[in-house]
């Protein structure tokens, strides 16, 4: 388990494309520059959808790890252009 | 008046350290270039089936931080009017890809009360794999701020108002639609 704590949890387990990005899109705009979001999901295709999404909006994915069939990220966030 | 010259200290910087600064300042110049940050997305059809594309390709857009318009026209205003629920429906006739529970003749495909069954079980089917109705798909879209226009030469067509529609949707022509997808890199046509 991640020793990384997070100033804002978004459980997206069991959701579907796109409503993972969706949920952290939603908290992201919330969030402060340089705070940490963590993601759970269980779709596989957040897999590669949660690094594309954290990149295109300049987000960091500082740690990835799957806890059973959990997949968690913590992504800190960027600053908005 | 002329400003003074920037003046660095040429061997403070490595080839390393101006790598990354280009590389920086290339990624956010490409950032704030509007043509990546743009999407125009055309909406023509009205089933159940293919009214999912539009609107998850609309809302993963916006959240990779792009202004998306959805431009809905001829079928595709199924997908925006009020009785969406009511008026997307999947038929299995001439669907040869569509997945049955048992191998099932054309025949008994096209009998009547076919298109509702199918449309029952598409619909239990995605909200057993919990993949969104396409009702949260639409709330998810507006908060997200994408433009959801209804194309008006087809509303008038189909004899519809443009109270049929849910609130917030815009009308507009094809000229409208062109002069916001010139601007994109994105455009889709579904």
């Amino acid at each position: 388990m991640s020793e990384t704590t997070e100033d804002v949890l978004v459980d997206a387990r069991e959701l579907m494309c796109p409503m993972p990005v969706m949920a952290a899109t939603k908290a992201a705009r919330r969030m402060e520059p340089g705070q940490i979001l963590k993601v759970m999901a269980t779709d596989k295709g957040a897999l590669s959808d949660i690094p594309a999404w954290a990149e295109a909006n300049g987000h960091e994915v500082v740690e990835q790890e799957t806890v059973g069939t959990d997949l968690v990220f913590f992504i800190r966030t960027g600053t908005p252009d | 008046m002329t400003a003074e010259p920037v003046t660095t200290d040429q061997s403070a910087l490595t080839e390393d350290d101006v790598r990354r600064i280009v590389k920086e300042e290339l990624g956010t110049a490409l950032r704030k270039d509007t043509g990546m940050r743009t999407g125009a997305i055309v909406a023509s059809k009205g089933t159940l089936d293919w009214a999912y594309p539009p609107l998850i390709l609309a809302n993963a857009a916006a959240a990779v931080g792009m202004q998306v318009s959805v431009f809905f026209t001829f079928y595709g205003l199924n997908i925006v009017h009020k009785e969406f629920e009511r008026k997307l429906k999947v038929d299995p006739v001439g669907n040869p890809a569509m997945p049955m529970p048992v191998p099932m003749p054309d025949l008994v495909t096209a009998m009547p009360g076919m298109v509702s069954v199918a449309s029952r079980m598409m619909k239990k089917k995605f909200a057993d794999k919990k993949v969104s109705s396409i009702g949260e798909l639409i709330e998810t879209a507006r908060e997200m701020d994408v433009r959801l226009i209804a194309c008006q030469m087809t509303v008038d067509v189909f004899g519809y108002e443009q109270s049929d529609f849910l609130d917030g949707v815009e009308f507009g022509g094809a000229a409208a639609f062109m002069a916001e997808a010139r601007k994109s890199n994105l455009t889709l046509f579904v």
